[in-house]
């Protein structure tokens, strides 16, 4: 009888993990799947360095005054926040930890295109991440995650240039890891994998890749203009010049409109998988998720100015990028439609993957909806640089992506590590992690339409109890997160081992080990069947089997 | 999967003339910017600029050889989304002193 | 598809060769897409600040040297000739032959960028750098009509042509370094008929750059130039 977990007697194969124990053999590794480990690891620290200035905000404004730190020091928390958020976390997270990993096995290939690129993403990530640490330490960078010029190129004196290298450095990781991905997936699917038979989460990465080949050198460049303001007076945005700030911002949000479609697509693609296995159901409207995540590639790259409602472009060009802005939101509505269609009879299970798959598509929608209130000119004016936004778009980021990259890791943790990570603590952090999450941001939805603005440090005393909400909020979310690292880094050695397929799931990553030999499979195969197919996967026990 | 691309055989002579036939229209650039066309002086220049860049990517990059268009889809794709970036920020630009 | 004793240049994780190049290929494609959209960030500002304000970029454009920016393009043009010829070299396994190309390439190159030096030093010499010793009292030659601009437009304009001539300089510098790097590689016979793929794609780099400063000539060099 199948099951989850095999006798530990069983002595362990040679495997990506163990072919190899020295440091040389990581850090110098060119296998896909230790170059997702790497990743997993400096991500997960860069994601507790954003918390901490997390953290610092939501102490800051448990009190109206401005009382724990200066209003100069905030301001470089809320940056520090979102650009090792934005650039060190969000952007990289789902591809480069769950797509490098999975993309190759998925497509039966060995590898991906180019290991040694893959590799080189890996250390540019790292040299951006000493950067950004450099900076953190020694005094941080005060414009917004955004560096709106003037302030940025011309007023302020805090580390611009260096924060500016550091995102450059990791836009060009995030550049060759897109790269990578298009020209693996194009060239080195296995024998009789068509494009139609793809899993959902490649085509996500895919578009996702798209994104990041087009847009991230647009905002390179944008850095590169600001660094050369800064430091030759090539005074390309100096309004004294006659230079446009909203120049900077048109060629900013250019690709920092888009980078929210890097962040969600793997993510919703992650959804795919789970949403598929844990319903036991050929994901409803395959064609119809898969080209939706081409046009959210597409039609993302058109509707950038809409962070520029009022920042001083033309009404014409307001009501042009809201228009299109309605567009975008509608092939993600195709996705959560189509997903909820699968669930519809469907054999639903409620293993911890399923529990965050629930919890993206109920916190995405309200996140996606919430831009569409943005979208509406009227609407924006009045709540844009609200806390309105910031819950926006935390609903989407928070609730989305991390979400989905939360149940990405649960599902594939025993095939990535060989273990089961402990069931009950997982569900219980699954809890804290959607309580906290929605204790932390809903009141921020009020906060903001009542007018609290964002990147404020003190504020109004009548807004005090919502604030105090959400910093109570964020305490039960950071246990939600704490206890992850706690009980996967448990599973390492305590955790039952973990048969090849312990959730009788579709794709080719089920069909070798956990964790999978170093060229992934023992022979190439050969793909005959459909993607999610599960009416020909047996499956002896109808609820997913849990680790004991 | 991996599909065969055709190799350049062309002559020597055809890219030499291909090379000739730029400097021509380099010279036709220049020529043209002396002449008075009004509003369409950066038109013809940036239209004979065009079709020397298509004649690059066509025959010295050997997108017209390859059997799978894949490369042109997307050098063509990178000039398109180049193409948003520019009517779109002009949209503003354009715009902006309309009442 | 396959050779009977593999070439060594072949990596594992490939299937075969032809899956190997047609990878590489295009992953540069694909790299080259990164490059057209980081110089469209530039060619973006500049479109927009010409619409704004064109007789200072007129006048500014009036300075620079039409016959130095051809000679530049024709240098160019001829230099993306000998990379093709030297592809078509290492095809047919001509291996002095290939050298001698792209050592010719290199050449040109480093003409291009002599010449591009020149017209940098002329403009130091005439304080049309931008920054604190920018000055600029020439006026914008409209068919006989001298039009003075403000001097903080025309600014804008030398930054423009800085920023956007000087990253096509770095982008020459690195393609004339790949070059005499893939000279002496092949010199050293790492290339022949069955791979000769990094020479390739070191080309399609050179051809971009290329068209690049196809563009940038006549929008820089060429304004209003009729009188």
């Amino acid at each position: 009888m199948a099951s989850a977990v095999i006798p530990a007697n069983q002595a362990p194969k040679l495997n990506y993990l163990n072919n190899g124990h020295s440091l040389r053999s990581w850090l110098l590794t060119t296998d896909h799947k230790r170059i997702a480990v790497l990743y997993l690891i400096s991500v997960t620290t860069f994601f507790f360095f954003g918390g901490f200035f997390a953290m610092l905000i939501r102490l800051e404004l448990l009190t109206p005054q401005g009382d724990l730190m200066q209003a100069d020091t905030y301001n470089k928390v809320f940056t520090m926040h979102g650009m090792i958020m934005v650039f060190f976390f969000l952007i990289p997270v789902v591809p480069a930890v769950l797509g490098n990993f999975l993309i190759p096995i998925m497509i039966g290939a060995k590898d991906l295109a180019f290991p040694r690129i893959n590799l080189l993403s890996w250390y540019l990530y790292i040299i951006g991440g000493i950067l950004i640490t450099h900076v953190m330490l020694t005094g941080g960078v005060d414009t917004g995650w955004t560096f709106y010029s003037p302030f940025s190129t011309e007023y302020t004196n805090t580390k611009i240039v260096e924060a500016g290298l550091a995102v450059f450095i990791a836009g060009f990781s995030s550049i060759f890891t897109g790269l990578n991905f298009i020209v693996t997936i194009h060239r080195m699917r296995a024998p009789g994998l068509t494009w139609s038979r793809l899993p959902l989460f490649i085509w996500a990465n895919y578009a996702t890749s798209l994104i990041m080949i087009l847009g991230t050198p647009v905002v390179a460049i944008t850095i590169v203009l600001v660094a050369v303001e800064r430091l030759f007076h090539l005074g390309i945005f100096d309004p004294r010049l006659g230079g446009d700030p909203l120049l900077f911002q048109h060629l900013f949000w250019f690709y920092s409109h888009p980078a929210v479609y890097i962040m969600i697509l793997p993510s919703m693609g992650v959804i795919s998988e789970l949403i598929g296995c844990f319903s036991r159901k050929r994901i409803f409207g395959y064609k119809f998720v898969a080209l939706s995540s081409i046009a959210i590639a597409v039609i993302g790259f058109l509707v950038w100015a809409h962070h520029m409602f009022v920042a001083g472009i033309s009404l014409y060009a307001a009501m042009i990028f809201s228009f299109l802005t309605f567009f975008v939101g509608v092939p993600s509505a195709v996705k959560v439609f189509n997903w909820t269609a699968t669930l519809y009879k469907g054999s639903i299970s409620y293993a911890t993957p399923m529990l965050y798959a629930f919890g993206f598509i109920g916190l995405f929608t309200i996140g996606g909806l919430t831009g569409l209130f943005l979208a509406t000119l009227g609407i924006d004016v009045h709540v844009t640089d609200t806390y309105f936004v910031v819950a926006h778009f935390h609903y989407v980021m928070v609730g989305g992506v991390l979400m989905g990259y939360l149940g990405g890791l649960h599902f594939w943790w025993p095939k990535i590590s060989g273990r089961m990570y402990p069931e009950g603590w997982a569900k219980l952090s699954a809890l804290f992690v959607f309580v906290g999450f929605n204790l932390t941001f809903f009141p921020q939805f009020i906060l903001g339409y009542v007018g609290m603005p964002r990147r404020y440090w003190q504020y109004p005393p009548e807004f005090q109890v919502l604030n105090v909400l959400s910093t109570a909020g964020a305490s039960v979310l950071a246990v939600g997160y704490l206890l992850p690292m706690i009980y996967f880094l448990w599973s390492l050695r305590y955790g039952p081992i973990a048969s090849d397929n312990p959730w009788h799931a579709a794709g080719l990553e089920w069909k070798t080990t956990s964790p999978p030999p170093t060229f992934n499979f023992e022979e190439t195969p050969v793909v005959t069947w459909e993607a999610y197919n599960y009416d020909e996967i047996p499956d002896k026990e109808l609820e997913a089997p849990v680790a004991r | 999967m991996s599909e065969h691309e055709e190799h350049t055989t062309h002559s020597q002579g055809f890219y030499i003339a291909i090379g000739v036939g730029l400097l021509i229209g380099t010279a036709t650039t220049v020529g043209a910017a002396f002449v008075n066309l009004g509003p369409f002086n950066p038109v013809v220049a940036l239209l004979i600029a065009t079709i020397k860049a298509i004649v690059v990517v066509l025959f010295f990059m050997h997108v017209k050889d390859a059997s799978e268009k894949l490369a042109g889809a997307v050098v063509l794709s990178g000039f398109f989304f180049l193409a948003i970036l520019i009517s779109l920020s002009l949209a503003d630009y354009l715009t902006r002193s309309w009442r | 598809m396959e050779h009977e004793a593999h070439n060594p240049a072949l990596l594992h994780h490939f299937v075969d060769a032809q899956q190997q190049k047609n990878a590489a290929s295009l992953g540069m494609w694909l790299f080259l897409v990164t490059e057209i959209m980081f110089f469209g960030g530039m060619f973006c500002a500049y479109l927009v600040y010409r619409l704004k304000y064109f007789n200072a970029f007129a006048a500014g454009s009036q300075q620079l040297s039409i016959a130095l920016g051809a000679t530049n393009t024709a240098v160019l043009i001829i230099s993306s000739v000998t990379v093709v010829l030297a592809v078509k070299a290492a095809e047919a396994g001509k291996r002095k032959v290939l050298v001698g190309y792209l050592a010719v390439t290199v050449l040109l190159g480093l003409t291009f960028l002599g010449i591009k030096g020149f017209e940098y030093r002329e403009k130091f010499e005439r304080h049309h750098v931008p920054g604190p010793t920018f000055q600029f009292t020439d006026t914008f030659d409209d068919n006989g009509r001298q039009i003075p601009v403000d001097s903080n437009e025309a600014q804008l304009f030398f930054s423009l042509y800085f920023a956007m001539t000087g990253m096509h300089a770095l982008h020459m510098i690195i393609g004339c370094g790949l070059f005499s790097v893939l000279a002496v590689l092949a010199w050293r016979g790492h290339y022949s008929p069955g791979y000769f793929t990094p020479i390739e794609n070191a080309g399609l780099y050179w051809h971009l750059v290329d068209i690049i400063w196809i563009y940038l000539f006549p929008l820089l060099y060429l304004i209003s130039r009729h009188s």
